[in-house]
């Protein structure tokens, strides 16, 4: 049995997200993922910024950060270029990372510094009550698209793949297994790594589009999102509207702290 | 390998803590063999005996509320 | 530190004495992005800092740098970054944070004209009221001035002592005639420089409040990865640092963060006079122009007129009682400063309407000439 209350800050519970919301299951698939993967409490840095998501450091029991709108990931850059032997995991949401924080996202991308991102997408704005976000699907309502969103949508782990992410995977909180896998192949990667983690907000995005019940957010997910093997074998009529689940990519390539240390070396040795 | 059968065998002990539950549902709709139930708004463990250990349930939790031993 | 003369001697640009001041404050943390006219410092410590194991970073945007250098302080590093008006504006809600969760930082501003883009490559002291109240709440903040490229040097290194006692970002202002003005710089040898490094907590883990209420206001924060594992906030927070809606101690919070540059303010302002005792007529100037002021000063005693100057090199907290002081003796004040009257306005406050107070303001992108002072001094006398 795996127990939670090791690395949790049990008197902040019970937490702040609503009943139904997905935040908390994945909170528990993190906590999961890090045990596996044995790093350090201490070693540990959580960065996150501003919206539902990004309160997740608050119930954990590590050095945890939370900064402003948008920008844990050049917090956390600073981090991780400032002590490298630091695990960094950024908690980010969909309008923190790719409205707010777009730039960073990708820039971090770019640079491949080994920060574990993982973006819980819940197509909407739910902190502040409900407003449509970079990744709430066209013709969605949102306290800001109320006769239905006519922008279309970002497809998130693909920015982040085209940015040069050297681990980009997409997970969702119905298959909760594959969740705590893809985060655990995310802490492990040396370089940049993202995880865009769907996740349900019945109250800001599920009562709006007719899904206001926990339950039928989870079966939306069950039904759309699909696993990668599952996904290569359905046509493009199947996959309409449907999302692929799983590691969308992995490479090795140089990492930035890795490749500042070598060229202080250079320096200080004239090799 | 003998030991473990033997441990899966033994019955499921599902706690939920009340003051956590949230109510969601989730738990008790997505669980295999409807061994939850929901009662005055939380979820609550009906037929343990029916448990297969899946832990569905306790993962799917938002809320921390429930384990299963 | 400028009249120890046993010091090197070295000609170097003003933003270059601020990378020179930051290297021996201890700073090994710079992340920036490039803006007019200030980019030599960060140049210059792309230079230096990987060949001794200091950390550099060319970020995305000045928002970007301004967080990196606070999440790199977490971890223990002194950490800098510099910008110019735009970015300074950009960089403003991550100071507030800094102000915050209070995380020592060094923000150099080399000024240039605004509003807007204005005038990259002209001098302004248009960021003075900037750097006192660009982020949005109340809070305290401390801000340097330098008007040569050795108060360059020395302030930089006095920004980071200020950081790290009171646990806040400091600014430190220059214009782009000090950034980018080459002359003698002395440095003095290094066991003679004072530096100050953050407080350690001296509980152990289990103990720990980073936001325990002390005498002094200051906190104690340890850097992320020593074993204290505890929560940082732009939230209003109690001492464990978690993010609180109590009134009472969000009251206290914010009273604390501005009492804290105020109860030291003593500590923190410094001021420097020439020829005040017998004067009669005050100038009150920083920044490149204190260097006009002077010469007029010298100028107007030449024509048999006692005029003294005030130079603060700390403008924020503002020296009232220094400025106060200077008014009951004064028959008149004179403020000449590359902007509208930004500090004239300050020093009419603090001088009670004890004397006139005369605003010289440019905002051309020409400096002030010493002339034009000594004109306003004999229209006034």
């Amino acid at each position: 049995m795996f127990n939670y209350l090791e690395y949790i800050r049990e008197k902040n519970f019970p937490h702040i997200w609503c009943a139904g919301c997905g935040d908390g299951i994945v909170l528990k698939a993190i906590l999961r993922a890090i045990e596996k993967s044995g790093i350090s409490l201490d070693e540990t840095v959580m960065v996150s910024g501003i919206g539902c998501s990004s309160r997740t450091p608050g119930y954990v029991d590590m050095n945890t950060l939370h900064t402003t709108h948008g920008r844990a990931i050049p917090f956390a850059t600073g981090v991780k270029h400032g002590n490298p032997k630091l695990n960094v995991i950024v908690i980010t949401g969909d309008g923190d990372a790719t409205a707010i924080g777009g730039n960073h996202l990708i820039h971090a991308a770019r640079r491949n510094i080994d920060i574990t991102v993982l973006l819980y997408n819940n197509y909407i704005y739910g902190m502040t009550g409900g407003q449509c976000s970079p990744t709430t699907p066209t013709g969605s309502r949102a306290a800001t698209a109320p006769f239905g969103n006519i922008e279309p949508p970002f497809n998130t782990s693909g920015l982040a793949i085209a940015a040069g992410a050297s681990f980009v995977a997409r997970a969702d909180v119905y298959n909760v297994a594959n969740c705590e896998k893809m985060i655990a192949m995310a802490l492990a990667k040396k370089g940049f790594s993202l995880v865009e983690i769907l996740t349900p907000c019945p109250t800001a995005f599920g009562r709006r589009n007719k899904m206001a019940s926990p339950v039928k957010l989870m079966e939306w997910l069950r039904d759309n999102a699909v696993p990668a093997a599952k996904w290569k074998k359905m046509t493009e009529e199947e996959r309409r509207g449907r999302m692929e689940t799983g590691v969308l990519m992995d490479v090795d390539k140089p990492e930035y702290t890795a490749e500042y240390e070598k060229l202080v070396t250079s320096l200080r040795t004239g090799k | 390998m003998a030991e473990e059968q033997s441990a899966s065998k033994k019955p499921a002990v599902i706690r939920i803590k009340l003051e956590w539950c949230k109510g969601c549902e989730i738990c008790v709709a997505f669980c295999p063999k409807k061994v939850l139930v929901m009662e005055g708004g939380k979820a609550k463990v009906e037929n343990p005996g029916d448990c297969i250990k899946c832990m569905l349930c306790e993962l799917r939790c938002p809320d921390f509320a429930i384990t299963v031993e | 530190m400028s009249n120890d003369h046993s010091g090197r001697i070295r000609m170097m640009q003003g933003n270059e004495a601020c990378a020179e001041g930051a290297l021996v404050a201890g700073c090994r943390f710079f992340a920036g992005y490039p803006i007019t006219p200030s980019t030599e410092v960060a140049e210059h410590l792309s230079v230096k800092f990987p060949k001794i194991g200091g950390r550099f970073i060319q970020m995305e945007d000045e928002i970007a740098a301004m967080g990196a250098i606070i999440g790199a302080s977490l971890t223990g590093m002194k950490s800098l970054t510099a910008t110019s008006g735009p970015g300074f504006s950009l960089k403003q809600e991550n100071i507030g944070y800094a102000c915050m969760a209070e995380v020592p930082c060094v923000i150099i501003n080399v000024m240039r004209g605004g509003p807007s883009t204005g005038m990259p490559t002209l001098p302004a002291q248009m960021d003075v009221q900037q750097a006192r109240w660009g982020t949005h709440g109340d809070h305290g903040i401390i801000v340097l001035s330098a008007s040569s490229a050795q108060e360059s040097y020395e302030q930089t290194i006095r920004a980071f002592n200020l950081a790290e006692k009171y646990m806040t970002p400091v600014i430190l202002l220059l214009d782009e005639i000090v950034g980018h003005t080459t002359e003698k710089v002395i440095i003095p040898d290094e066991s003679k420089i004072e530096i100050v490094n953050r407080r350690k907590p001296a509980e152990k883990p289990k103990d720990y409040l980073p936001y325990r209420e002390t005498e002094d206001c200051i906190p104690t924060l340890a850097p992320f990865g020593t074993g204290y594992r505890y929560n940082v906030t732009g939230l209003c927070h109690n001492e464990t640092g978690f993010p609180t809606n109590d009134n009472k101690i969000i009251g206290k919070l914010v009273h604390r963060l501005v009492k804290k540059i105020v109860m030291h303010a003593d500590d923190i302002i410094e001021v420097k006079k020439t020829m005040l005792d017998d004067a009669e007529i005050g100038i009150f100037a920083y920044g490149s122009v204190s260097r006009s002021a002077r010469s007029a000063v010298l100028k107007c005693r030449e024509m048999g007129i006692k005029a003294g100057l005030l130079e603060p090199k700390v403008l924020w907290p503002f020296p009232k009682k220094e400025v106060l002081a200077m008014a009951r003796k004064v028959k008149a004040i004179i403020v000449p400063e590359l902007n509208m009257g930004q500090m004239a306005r300050e020093v009419e406050l603090a001088s009670r309407c004890a004397v006139p107070v005369h605003k010289l303001g440019r905002v051309d992108g020409n400096p002030i000439d010493p002339r034009e002072i000594v004109d306003m001094i004999k229209g006034v006398v």
